[in-house]
């Protein structure tokens, strides 16, 4: 079934066809529209969510922990301060182990404040133990979202999910997309049964104790294993929703790698801009491709080795700046899954597109440019930059 | 309450809160919280929520807990909305008809999860009309942590953070109301109690706090040998020397009806409550009577404002 929506009318629509039992709600630009699209459901009955309009992010968080822990399938959406302000309940919500579902509408962390989109958010986020899945348009965060459920509350992993998607670029764009049948989305998730849970009238449950560190350490080991069980599991969803869809989603996406030599690793809605310009590239007989991270947690080191292991040079493209002086997340988490391979690309970090500053078609060549260049003498420059600031130069 | 209460009656209930948790000997947590599980019917469930504090690492330390009913505890600051949690989740799976057993939602929280850095989530919770319980065991400063100053703590009292120097002596300002700011909430019950005597007022209000529809709030003087610096077996004597003296009265909102549950048969001078406990020790010193005076102004002006309120 196609339709015209917007990333937020999508995800809402998606949510909606889940029909959850609890929903937490607080606005923040730009995800508000995700409560606001799914409180006309619950006006109209259409849905069986009890919708708790609290009074703050770390209150939403604290709902959703606590109803799925009571039984109920939970979910919530958030974007920048107010997934700041539910951090210490990430954590808490990933060590109980509760397969909570969260729509992360990406917009940068104050200050000062802005409400557009870098990753910055979730990124701040990438150590809580939440499974994290990044859309590049509307289509993938629709699918995102429907296919949280299956990997969270499988019993290898049980752990929440956070689908992430650019904010205003594909929350608020409209792109025609393909819906499935409701009935078909509720097969596909099935019913959530937890073995335990607080409301089981079989036995009472305590959940959240006070974990002295005779214990604390195999807790977190456990769910060590279950981040890394949760990347087989991410795959093998995929492939059931790819037999009721017709799309194929991976850990990333490889666009034109088969004989790259150049290549970008970036994450979101940029992959969009960068596909359009390397096309162009590939006109002129440049061997340019790119991954596009979709799963960034668990980080699909191995397989994104094998991806890049035969390209002479490569750029991250970070959306979030980690301030650790040394590049951006996604750059070190690369750089780190390349380390062991024999033969590995020239590797650079480029910061670009923070609180929303855009990115071009013609950027992206510039960069590619750039690799070639490396790939000619052998000779990288810095490291880690920006792009697409003014220059000292301009701002004075 | 279908029958006249009697001690020897409710104690037979089997234990809600078993023992082998770790608090404190004289401890009134542990008292307030097993009168109030207590006064539950035989029959009925309960989820006992509760927020970071000397009661939550005390009772359910892994791999022991201490609850005999479901309890849940995830942060310091967000007991309420938790329990708000647990709630939504009870109706949506009774309206699929996943559960269909009678569950009550009974969050325990200190005065410093209640009064402040829990006060957001509490008024959300009771703003929006959640039926569930929400109990505050007072004792007056953030406990947990080693006796730091909450906005519970009494003006001139002793803490770590509001220590006695030669400049600055003791807490600055009055206790914060917080009985006053539920009832401001009108929600259907809101009410005062201690662990008094036979512990009829506080098992009676418990009754009408877990059974009364909607949000109720319960406010427990909550005695803390360690942190009021008192011998720790007298505790049931504190509590009755902080209601005789009106320190803390007991009363309750009722549908925005109030009504004082006890008046002192002899009503004491502040400085008996005071005077056993090191926390207001200074209080004591030459030179420091005014403090002293000004305690009794100030009991005095509360409890001739809730008689005006009572109509007593």
């Amino acid at each position: 079934m196609s339709s015209c929506l917007s990333g937020n009318e999508a995800v809402a629509y998606a949510i909606k066809q889940i029909n959850p039992d609890v929903m937490g709600a607080f606005p923040i630009t730009p995800s508000t529209e995700i409560p606001e699209y799914f409180a006309d459901y619950v006006a109209n009955g259409e849905v069986n969510t009890e919708f708790v309009t609290v009074e703050s992010e770390h209150s939403s968080m604290s709902v959703c922990i606590a109803a799925q822990a009571a039984g109920a399938r939970s979910v919530n959406a958030t974007s920048s301060c107010g997934l700041a302000l539910m951090y210490e309940l990430l954590y808490v919500a990933a060590s109980c182990r509760l397969p909570i579902t969260l729509a992360c509408v990406n917009r940068t962390l104050s200050g000062p404040i802005n409400i557009n989109n870098d990753h910055s958010d979730s990124m701040g986020a990438r150590d809580s133990g939440w499974i994290q899945i990044y859309a590049e348009n509307n289509q993938e965060a629709y699918d995102n979202f429907l296919m949280a459920m299956p990997i969270g509350e499988h019993l290898s992993v049980r752990l929440p999910v956070m689908t992430c998607m650019d904010g205003f670029i594909t929350s608020h764009a409209i792109e025609n997309i393909e819906l499935l049948e409701t009935d078909t989305v509720r097969r596909f998730i099935g019913d959530y049964n937890p073995e335990n849970y607080l409301l089981k009238k079989e036995n009472p449950m305590a959940v959240g104790p006070y974990d002295v560190s005779a214990y604390y350490m195999e807790h977190k080991v456990q769910e060590a294993e279950a981040m890394k069980s949760a990347k087989a599991r991410i795959v093998e969803v995929a492939t059931e929703f790819e037999k009721i869809s017709g799309r194929r989603y991976g850990l990333f996406e490889e666009y034109k790698m088969e004989d790259a030599d150049l290549a970008l690793v970036l994450i979101g809605s940029s992959a969009g801009t960068a596909k359009a310009a390397i096309d162009r590239l590939r006109e002129k007989g440049v061997r340019a491709g790119l991954v596009k991270i979709r799963v960034f947690r668990p980080f699909p080191g191995e397989e994104l080795a094998r991806a890049l292991a035969n390209t002479k040079v490569a750029a991250v493209m970070d959306k979030s700046e980690g301030f650790s002086a040394n590049g951006g997340p996604l750059f070190a988490e690369t750089r780190s899954a390349l380390y062991d391979l024999k033969e590995r690309p020239y590797l650079i970090n480029i910061v670009y597109g923070l609180g929303g500053r855009d990115l071009k078609t013609a950027d992206i060549e510039k960069v590619f440019g750039r690799l070639a260049d490396i790939a000619l003498t052998g000779e990288i420059g810095p490291t880690y930059t920006h792009m697409g600031q003014r220059s000292k130069e301009e701002m004075e | 309450m279908r029958t006249v209460y009697d001690l020897k009656r409710e104690v037979e209930k089997p234990e809600r809160l078993t023992g082998g948790h770790r608090l404190c000997a004289g401890c009134g947590a542990g008292v307030v919280v097993s009168g109030v599980l207590r006064a539950l019917d035989k029959e009925d469930r309960a989820v006992v929520v509760n927020a970071t504090s000397c009661l939550e690492v005390s009772t359910f330390m892994y791999p022991y807990t201490a609850y005999m009913d479901s309890y849940i505890h995830s942060a310091f600051e967000n007991s309420a909305a938790t329990c708000s949690g647990v709630e939504a989740a009870y109706n949506a799976l009774k309206r699929r008809g996943k559960v269909e057993e009678t569950f009550k939602f009974i969050t325990f929280a200190g005065d410093g999860g209640t009064y402040d850095i829990g006060f957001q989530s509490l008024s959300g919770a009771m703003e929006r009309g959640h039926d569930m319980v929400y109990v505050c065991y007072d004792n007056e400063a953030y406990m947990n942590t080693g006796i730091q100053r909450s906005s519970s703590t009494p003006l001139f009292s002793r803490t770590t953070t509001t220590p006695i120097g030669s400049v600055h002596k003791g807490k600055k300002q009055h206790k914060k109301d917080l009985t006053e700011i539920l009832v401001a909430h009108n929600i259907p019950y809101v009410a005062q109690t201690a662990p008094l005597g036979n512990l009829k007022d506080l098992h009676t209000k418990s009754y009408k706090t877990i059974y009364t529809e909607g949000p109720c709030f319960l406010n427990v003087l909550s005695p803390c040998p360690r942190g009021w610096d008192y011998p720790m077996e007298q505790l049931t004597e504190i509590i009755k020397l902080a209601v005789d003296t009106c320190v803390w009265p007991l009363y309750e909102v009722e549908e925005g009806v109030w009504r004082l549950s006890h008046t002192p048969k002899k009503k004491l001078p502040v400085e008996d409550f005071l005077r056993p406990q090191g926390r207001f020790r200074h209080m004591f010193q030459k030179g420091n009577e005014w403090m002293i005076e000004e305690a009794q102004q100030y009991v005095d002006q509360k409890w001739e404002r809730l008689l005006e309120h009572t109509g007593a």
